[in-house]
């Protein structure tokens, strides 16, 4: 699941990779992107260009139109406060995990992975039966006026539930990989407990935490299901943006649906660069480290 | 450290979940200068209500001075009621049918359970009725019931069990049935015809079991059926609301299509009605009740009319609108199954009639 594992892979295929026959590599190339090309690459084509057919006065209309700013606001909300609490959440799950022996670590780890394993349908109405109007909660909510669901706060927890793992999953292979050496020797060393996690810790594994963070994010953006089902789908209040795209579909407005469409698309493809850009960097860095590793050894 | 980092994100959790709540919690109250409801309807009203709800906010500012934003819900009419028993805060709602309404009495006393004689005709506004749509031309020749269950025909309507247009569609096809098999549907209610009346239930119920042998996909509510047949190019013959076929006729790709009006049909009467716990809540009761009454002005008429809903008062309606319905042969569902809670426990429920007859993927 991590970068840093990935990585390691390749060096060691290569060698057998060139001495494969010439045909082979060039059928195993042309099927890889013949397969890229019909999957990946023509839907993506297809979506902006859907969203510019009509042209780009009618592409920006569509955007700036008061429904889809609204869900676009509304997004970008879930997201700003659903990453931050899954972030600081995973780094205290990892931290717990990779760092301390107790019991029943296995499970803690299981229950982590739960969010992946469950329908995200299942998440949303999990939701629905705690705080709708029959649910757990409901009677003493209403009571209260307090509305979780089919207002933002059900948005926001089903979204924070469906994106849960993402940073945890990413750091604790790589926290467990490093070991706790590094801290006890700074706290031998007389560091605080900040200290020793703001210049040891935090250094080690930040660009496994911004990988985490991007997938987090674009995941929190994109979802549907579990969102759908809490939403209530009321226009221009409890929409994101891509159920905002399923409504504007479902009215036969499919220019304005693509054009949002691509704000979702153009998303993506940010997210891919950002990461391709930790990835780098990540690289560049253990290279260095290495690099100076080995002048030390000299 | 492991703590403090726990305890701090639990605070924001709460923190932000906080100051959210507060946020969704304000926007109602009646009384200041503007207004805010929330409309929860099925799906095919989409254009309806677009339209209808910029006339009543103008009707409203000029009667009231008041603002008021109407928000809209749409989905399969049975999903809408179930998000309006869960705590979905709508303070009217305008769904496919009376059963759904019913249960929002039923299971959460939000609606009063005399909610149906509150408004004129039966609180239904405007009326439709189930047609078919097939392909340009009419390749496979479909012109009337009788013609969709022959095999390789592919029907596409949407899961009776959580769309409302569905349930129509079904009950079309099994009241058809009935009223040719009996000529007269009076005799239903006759004790002394109890053996036809049975032979004539027993061939509806092998004539519905055949024609869903014959349906590919369910969606769950009629505009994605209507998109899977239109957009999607599955299948022979729609069953849709003669609206939503009217619609369609006018939509990019209608020229591929055309509408066909069976020998008879089913009155479709899909029903508003006040939610009571919700606009005593929030005090927007006079602007929703006015809200649906302005439904019935010749403004609301004349704009039901407009988008292909058979207004309930026909005079008030632009006649070249009125006439652009086709002459249909109607029976009421009160007439072939004695009202709509009848036919849910018949035909509906769990185990009912339709899980008896539809075996998906077969």
């Amino acid at each position: 699941m991590s970068g840093a594992s990935r990585m390691s892979l390749s060096p060691a295929t290569t060698p057998g990779a060139a001495r494969d026959p010439l045909w082979l590599r060039v059928l195993l190339i042309a099927v890889t992107l013949l397969f890229l090309g019909l999957f990946l690459l023509l839907p993506l084509v297809s979506v902006f260009y859907e969203a510019l057919r009509g042209g780009v006065r009618l592409y920006l209309a569509s955007l700036v139109d008061s429904d889809a700013l609204t869900a676009v606001r509304l997004t970008l909300l879930t997201a700003v406060i659903a990453v931050p609490c899954n972030l600081v959440f995973g780094l205290a799950a990892a931290w717990a995990l990779a760092k301390f022996e107790f019991r029943g670590k296995a499970v803690l780890i299981t229950l982590i992975d739960l969010p992946f394993a469950v329908s995200p349908v299942v998440s949303g109405l999990v939701f629905v039966l705690l705080f709708g109007a029959g649910g757990w909660f409901g009677p003493w909510l209403t009571a209260h006026h307090l509305h979780i669901i089919f207002a933002v706060p059900g948005i926001v927890l089903a979204t924070m539930f469906v994106t849960f793992p993402f940073v945890a999953r990413e750091l604790i292979p790589l926290m467990q990989e490093q070991g706790s050496e590094e801290e006890q020797a700074a706290l031998v060393l007389g560091a605080g407990g900040w200290s020793t996690f703001w210049r040891v810790t935090l250094p080690n594994i930040k660009w496994a935490l911004l990988y985490g963070v991007i997938l987090c994010n674009a995941r929190a953006m994109g979802e549907f299901g579990a969102v759908s089902v809490v939403s209530g789908h009321i226009r221009g209040r409890t929409n994101t943006m891509p159920l905002h795209v399923e409504i504007l579909y479902n009215e036969y407005n499919f220019q304005a649906a693509f054009a949002v469409a691509s704000l979702l698309a153009l998303l993506a493809l940010v997210t891919l660069a950002a990461k391709e850009l930790v990835e780098w960097r990540a690289r560049v860095d253990m290279r260095s480290a290495a690099g100076t590793a080995a002048g030390e050894e000299k | 450290m492991r703590r403090t980092a726990c305890l701090s994100a639990f605070s924001a959790v709460l923190l932000s979940c906080g100051i959210l709540t507060g946020c969704g919690s304000s926007g109602g109250s009646g009384a200041g200068a503007s207004v805010e409801l929330l409309n929860v309807s099925y799906d095919p009203t989409r254009e309806l209500y677009q339209d209808f709800n910029t006339a009543f906010a103008k009707y409203w500012k000029e009667k009231s001075g008041q603002e008021v934003t109407v928000r809209q819900s749409h989905g399969g009419s049975g999903k809408q009621a179930r998000g309006v028993i869960d705590g979905l805060e709508a303070d009217v709602v305008t769904l496919a049918l009376a059963y759904d309404i019913d249960a929002i009495a039923e299971k959460s006393k939000l609606v009063a359970p005399d909610w149906r004689v509150r408004l004129p005709h039966n609180s239904a506004p405007y009326t439709s009725t189930i047609v078919f749509l097939v392909r340009k031309g009419n390749p496979k020749k479909l012109h009337d019931w009788t013609d969709l269950v022959q095999p390789g025909i592919e029907v596409i309507t949407p899961n009776p069990k959580t769309s409302g247009g569905a349930r129509w569609n079904y009950l079309a096809v099994w009241g058809w049935m009935l009223k040719k098999e009996l000529g007269d549907l009076s005799k239903l209610k006759d004790p002394a015809q109890a053996d036809a009346v049975k032979q004539a239930q027993d061939k509806a119920r092998e004539f519905v079991a055949a024609l869903y042998h014959n349906v590919p996909v369910l969606d769950s509510g009629a505009r994605a059926s209507t998109t899977t047949f239109t957009q999607r190019g599955i299948g022979d013959v729609l069953l849709a609301w003669e609206n939503e076929a009217f619609l369609c006729l006018n939509e990019p790709g209608g020229e591929l299509i055309e509408m066909v009006v069976p020998s008879a049909t089913i009155l479709a009467e899909p029903p508003v009605a006040l939610v009571d716990g919700v606009v005593d809540r929030r005090g927007t009761r006079a602007v929703a009740q006015a809200y649906l009454e302005y439904l019935y002005s010749p403004e609301g008429q004349r704009i039901a009319a407009k988008h292909y809903y058979r207004p309930v008062e026909p005079d008030k309606a632009d006649p070249k609108d009125a006439a652009r319905f086709p002459a249909v042969n109607l029976f009421t569902i009160d007439e072939a199954f004695t009202g709509w809670s009848e036919a849910q426990k018949t035909h509906f429920s769990d185990g009912g009639v339709f899980d008896q007859i539809y075996k998906p993927g077969k």
